[in-house]
């Protein structure tokens, strides 16, 4: 009786099922795609840089100062002579580099800080949300003035400042996600089973907000990159001779009348990378959340 | 089945009071009972009349601002005010629970194998692949068809009977002394409820657990529990053996409720009988009889105070001060 029975039971879906499942779905999303296509293309700029400039983005030519676009220099020189094109591979390296860290710090403090909120209750939760509630209050540009003014301006200074300034955006939805997971009956099922709080938060609460984290991660990159540009735009962040896209726009300001492409090429590679990284956080959204896609 | 002495769970005047959103609430007060090993005892009640709480006050899972007075002595000791941390190594080890939802009770993200070896690894320390033997053989216990192979299967790829079967093994992963199934097969269909609780029973009997079976469906508990306790805004208002207690009902509540229950071969268009008025709210219940406002044979005097327990029968007790009328028609299964 039974084995014909277990015969006709269809097998398990193999597990890569889903993956390939993901792979058509991202594939037909057209902003994913953009995006994914445009956030590469910085990405590929900053790896490009690393090995090959045109020309080196650190030599200074006075003599062919700024040349309009030609064979030698695709975009034209700047007024101090160096390749346009040069700064900005390079530049897109500072950006990157940048934006990873000061994500990195916001992601690392705001993620645990949200956990031990949602995990904790209490006094403990309020004081977390009280403290980045206060920290939210300082834009990121006041607290790179203020950094600056202690620590002196530069790379480091504005990486820690969007860095700080990132945390109470990661801790806020850190903490509402993680409730709203803790309020699921598998967590109360994993209580019941013996856990603590430390390991229903590490196992249970952390691989189901991830996929809200990560696309939160994106959208905070996109705001880390715009902050870069306006701190190095004001001469708090990037400091020369390392190009940076802020500092030509910075640089190409003056000369708004004679070179306005000065100030079009930067501003168009941080348009770029902004809207890259916007439309790849939009797509994650609609792909690993689609719930949310539906209520958009 | 071996039955000692010494009650393996023994609750003594619980009484929880919840912080909600408008204001404190009394959840439960004043339940009282002794399990020993192997005995089995069923809480019924409508949504609301405590049940869940009391069982997660065992569980010691209520919220922090829960308050609990009262004691529950699992196996002679003392569990109320017992650290979260001494808490842990006791639930899941000495102390199950079933949930209601199978659909939810387990986690999307990881595999059915992993989710019912993790009791064994924590609380056994034995090593991951013992650990996935024997899931994998608590897994075939269960009833799970092809355990072996769907060792590495996710939640979602199970239908809810298998899942609640999942779910009892991982409740009885470290062998507990008692087991809380907390409306096990509510959210089960009626063809899979009558296994799921043949299975329940079946390892009840086969491991000599105690355990509390919780269901607002009066026929569940007729079957599968020895002793019952009906409950009604919090107070338990009658309790007694499950045979005493469906033979001669002496709670005008349990009487509505048995009522209440549709029957099969009643004409057609008969419209159920039901119980008039809602259930109390839990913050500001009245400060007598807990049911006087829906009593048919409600006097000045039941408002007055919370009924005493008087003695119907042989430990069949009702929290009731006019049995006399109550029970002077027999209501029950006879009838």
């Amino acid at each position: 009786m039974s084995t014909p029975l277990t015969a006709t039971v269809p097998a398990i879906a193999p597990a890569t099922r889903p993956a390939t499942g993901f792979r058509r779905r991202a594939l037909r999303l057209r902003s994913f795609v953009l995006g994914a296509a445009l956030s590469l293309l910085v990405l590929g700029a900053a790896l490009l840089s690393l090995l090959w400039t045109p020309w080196s983005a650190y030599d200074i030519d006075v003599a062919s100062k700024l040349h309009p676009p030609s064979a030698a220099h695709w975009l034209g020189t700047d007024v101090l002579g160096r390749d346009i094109v040069s700064l900005l591979l390079v530049g897109a390296r500072s950006t990157i580099l940048v934006g990873v860290i000061a994500v990195g710090i916001g992601l690392t403090f705001g993620v645990c800080l949200g956990l031990i909120a949602a995990a904790r209750k209490g006094w403990t939760e309020e004081l977390i949300m009280r403290m980045s509630d206060f920290t939210f209050a300082f834009p990121a540009v006041l607290s790179a003035i203020m950094l600056a003014a202690v620590a002196g301006p530069g790379m480091v200074t504005s990486i820690t400042a969007i860095g700080i300034f990132q945390i109470p955006t990661f801790v806020r939805v850190t903490r509402g996600s993680a409730n709203a997971v803790w309020a699921r009956e598998f967590v109360l099922a994993a209580r019941a089973a013996g856990k603590g709080k430390f390991r229903i938060t590490i196992e249970h609460v952390l691989p189901n907000i991830l996929s809200i984290l990560i696309v939160q991660a994106t959208i905070q990159f996109a705001l880390a990159i715009l902050a870069e540009a306006a701190l190095s735009y004001l001469g708090l962040g990037t400091q020369p001779p390392q190009p940076s896209w802020g500092r030509m726009l910075n640089d190409a300001q003056t000369l708004l009348f004679q070179s306005p492409m000065l100030a079009v090429y930067p501003g168009a590679a941080i348009a770029i990378a902004v809207l890259g990284l916007n439309l790849l956080g939009d797509g994650l959204r609609d792909l690993l959340d689609p719930r949310l896609a539906r209520e958009r | 089945m071996t039955v000692t002495d010494t009650p393996m769970i023994e609750v003594s005047d619980l009484g929880i009071r919840l912080n909600t959103s408008r204001g404190p609430a009394q959840a439960v007060r004043g339940v009282s009972f002794a399990l020993k090993r192997g005995e089995t005892l069923g809480l019924v009640g409508e949504s609301g009349c405590g049940k869940s709480i009391t069982a997660l006050a065992l569980m010691g899972l209520l919220p922090d601002s829960a308050v609990v007075s009262g004691s529950v002595r699992l196996d002679g000791s003392e569990l109320v005010g017992l650290s979260d941390a001494n808490y842990c190594k006791l639930r899941g080890n000495r102390i199950s629970m079933i949930f209601q939802e199978p659909m939810t009770a387990l986690n999307p993200m990881h595999t059915i194998g992993r989710q019912v070896a993790e009791p064994l690894r924590r609380h056994t320390g034995c090593s991951a692949a013992e650990a996935r033997k024997e899931a994998i053989a608590l897994l075939d216990r269960v009833g799970l068809p092809d355990a072996g192979k769907r060792v590495d299967a996710y939640p979602h790829q199970f239908s809810g009977g298998q899942r609640q079967r999942i779910t009892i093994a991982m409740a009885l992963a470290c062998q507990p002394d008692v087991l809380i199934a907390d409306e096990p097969t509510t959210a089960l269909d009626v063809t899979i409820q009558g296994q799921i609780l043949d299975l329940i029973a079946d390892l009840v009997e086969e491991r000599g657990m105690s355990m509390i079976l919780i269901s607002h469906d009066l026929g569940v508990i007729a079957e599968n529990v020895q002793r019952m306790m009906v409950m009604y805004g919090g107070t338990v208002i009658e309790s007694g053996e499950t045979n005493a207690v469906f033979t001669r009902m002496g709670h005008p509540y349990t009487q509505g409720l048995f009522r209440a229950r549709p029957r099969l071969g009643a004409p057609k268009g008969t419209r159920l009988t039901t119980i008039a008025g809602t259930v109390p709210e839990l913050a500001d219940l009245p400060a007598g009889c807990t049911f006087a406002d829906r009593c048919a044979i409600v006097e000045a005097r039941c408002r007055a105070a919370l009924p005493d327990v008087v003695d119907v029968g042989v430990a069949h007790g009702v929290r009731c001060l006019r049995t006399d009328v109550s029970m002077a028609t027999p209501i029950g299964a006879g009838t």
